[in-house]
């Protein structure tokens, strides 16, 4: 396949410049500059290379080389998988893809000069500019937690050390401990994750610390697969979890991470160990550009993904208020689909299809125990809006439940292929 | 397993009219006006964060709700049954529930007669989904919009698939089916003849092969994208 797209490029060059959009012939390649290489950016990175057979210039601004995918994070946590499975190198997007992968924060955009600065100094010239920086966190939204005490209580809530270092906390909890995690408000990334992770840790406490209890305080009225999870965690994790929702104070929480101490609604537990999953916005580069609203979310155009403050600019996955798609890395990844054909088309003039956006959630509860939600979605004027999706159902075999679990190994290759090359 | 399936596919084809693809979405009904409409079921529900138990039950979260589920509420033994035997408040059964009561559960005690106009009823049911659960967090929620979904026509399965326009769709496949043909949970649809293809993909979207994702991916597809996607898969390059 890859002697084939070579021994195509020098065709897509002619073929590129016969069909560039007035505005831009007789200059160089159009450059396409993306931010975040996660699941929105490098796919989208990936699909305009590979589509545009190189007539376009493709920039791809990452900080970390090794990318730790949040998705199966939770699995990492549980032991079903080992690290070095959900990290991956950019080296395939710039040998296979001709991608140009840099490694530094962007730390500024110059929309009317069409600029991207990063922290290294460097000056990104763009004709369309992507910007896919997944979340950050909304400070003081828990408390006594900022990101000094990110050591004492994890967040874990983007992969990689994080993760590690919760891991390392759950096997490390003394006997008989209390493993606290404070839940996330709406809207956050990856709306079931939370609970996977508390089956995971259910899962590895069993094992190795069975007397161990977990409590979660949870601003939120309901949760994503909250049947199946309340039906999955008395099945397998009989007594051990409680959760504490806003009509007991799960809505009034603050931390002391000193003391490890959090004190619900004016009542005080000591924990052993505590999971902080702040509340979330888009991150910092989305709000330094101007792309953001009042609700720290990027608003876009729902046929497009392009940004509703800049046509120039598209953005991606957890950083945009996508209606009613959930933010996950399935998402970004069909968002990326939809922005890099209209990139392509604006500036080679290719032909854009109709968008369309899909996602599928899938999560363990225990050993060979998946369940799985998804839903398709079309744009209208005002929202990407929801019209077909199905949920896995309580009372459901253990066949069908261990299919479902490899059927989200199978995706989960797929999908890393599908972002990476 | 194409003598088997092809009999009734031939069969769902029968009345079928040809539609065009979907390009967009239409949103479930106009939530504006559906707050105008509210103004018949106000004298008796309540719906918002104050919302208590009235002469009718509060409606917030009433999209996925199963019926006869708010406590303290004194049902009928009618509505009562039918929350036991399953029934679940979806736009589907909302919709016919709001056209005449009665259809959907014999001796309900809301004493409405029932709005005969569609589009005032897709109105009204925008208006209730502004007040349950948001698909972006809670992603099982019920839609918020209708798809527009494609029928077959007769010449179904003559359709000479545009492998160009397949290759676009199959972005949308290859999040979780690999364009290697690797086969690891999730099966490979690469090198596929084409006519499989297409009879596959159309019983899903007819629901008579069973996975709940690939009905969803193949309920929207037009038979054109069915044609496309089958030429691109079976002729890729290895």
């Amino acid at each position: 396949m890859t002697l084939n797209r070579r021994s195509f490029i020098g065709t897509g060059l002619v073929l590129g410049a016969a069909l560039s959009a007035p505005p831009l012939i007789g200059q160089a390649r159009p450059r396409v500059v993306i931010v975040g290489g996660g699941a929105g950016g490098a796919t989208a990175a990936r699909y305009i290379a590979k589509d545009s057979q190189g007539a376009i210039d493709v920039t791809l601004i990452e900080p970390t080389r090794t990318y730790y995918t949040c998705f199966f994070s939770n699995l990492y946590i549980g032991g079903f998988r080992d690290l070095a499975s959900i990290g991956h190198s950019y080296g395939t997007l710039a040998a296979q893809y001709g991608i140009n992968v840099v490694h530094d924060w962007a730390v500024g955009v110059d929309r009317d000069g069409r600029t991207v600065t990063t922290a290294g100094g460097h000056v990104f010239p763009y004709d369309k500019l992507i910007v896919a920086p997944g979340i950050d966190f909304v400070e003081g939204s828990v408390p006594g937690w900022d990101i000094s005490a990110q050591n004492r209580m994890p967040h874990s809530w983007k992969a990689g050390s994080q993760t590690q270092l919760l891991k390392a906390q759950v096997e490390g909890m003394r006997q008989g401990g209390l493993f606290c995690m404070v839940a996330p408000p709406d809207p956050f990334r990856c709306p079931p994750g939370p609970y996977e992770r508390i089956s995971m840790v259910a899962h590895v406490l069993r094992e190795r610390n069975p007397t161990a209890k977990i409590l979660i305080v949870d601003p939120k009225q309901s949760f994503s697969k909250q049947a199946l999870f309340e039906e999955g965690w008395q099945k397998h994790y009989p007594g051990m979890i409680q959760r504490i929702g806003p009509d007991f104070g799960g809505n009034n929480v603050s931390v002391n991470p000193e003391t490890m101490e959090v004190d619900i609604d004016g009542q005080v537990e000591k924990v052993d160990v505590c999971n902080v999953i702040p509340a979330q916005k888009a991150g910092r580069i989305a709000e330094l550009a101007g792309l953001t609203g009042e609700t720290g979310f990027c608003p876009i155009v729902p046929a497009t993904m392009q940004s509703r403050m800049d046509e120039d600019i598209h953005v991606l996955g957890d950083a945009t208020i996508a209606g009613d798609m959930p933010k996950s890395g399935f998402s970004a990844n069909s968002h990326a689909k939809v922005a890099a054909m209209q990139v392509r088309a604006a500036l080679t003039g290719s032909t854009a299809f109709p968008a369309r956006y899909s996602n599928t959630c899938w999560s363990l509860i225990d050993t060979d125990d998946g369940v799985k939600v998804g839903a398709s979605y079309a744009p209208t004027d005002e929202m990407i809006a929801k019209v077909d999706g199905f949920v896995s159902q309580t009372g459901e075999p253990a066949d069908l439940r261990k299919l479902t679990y490899e059927e989200s190994l199978g995706w989960y290759s797929g999908i890393v292929a599908d972002m990476f090359g | 397993m194409r003598g088997a399936l092809f009999p009734v596919l031939a069969l769902a084809l029968i009345g079928a009219g040809q539609a065009q693809a979907q390009t967009r979405a239409t949103a479930i009904g106009d939530a504006e006006r559906g707050a105008e409409i509210w103004m018949f079921c106000s004298g008796c529900h309540q719906i918002g964060p104050e919302a208590e138990i009235s002469i009718g039950p509060p409606l917030n979260g009433i999209f996925g709700r199963r019926a006869a589920t708010v406590a303290d509420f004194p049902y009928s033994r009618s509505m009562t049954r039918m929350g036991r035997d399953g029934l679940t408040w979806t736009l589907d059964t909302l919709d016919a529930y709001i056209e005449n009561p009665r259809v959907l559960v014999s001796g309900t005690r809301m004493s409405f007669d029932g709005l005969e106009d569609p589009r005032e009823r897709a109105d009204l049911l925008a208006f209730l989904r502004d007040f349950s659960d948001r698909p972006s967090n809670i992603p099982e929620a019920a839609p918020t919009a209708r798809a527009d979904l494609p029928r077959l026509s007769e010449d179904t399965l003559a359709i000479v698939g545009d492998r160009a326009y397949g290759e676009y769709l199959s972005s949308e496949c290859t999040t979780c089916h690999q364009r290697d043909g690797s086969d690891q949970g999730i099966p490979s649809i690469v090198f596929w003849p084409q006519r499989d293809f297409v009879l596959a993909m159309h019983a899903y979207k007819q629901k008579l092969r069973p996975h709940p994702v690939m009905q969803m991916m193949a309920g929207r597809l037009s038979d054109e994208e069915i044609a496309a996607l089958a030429a691109y898969f079976g002729t890729l390059t290895p």
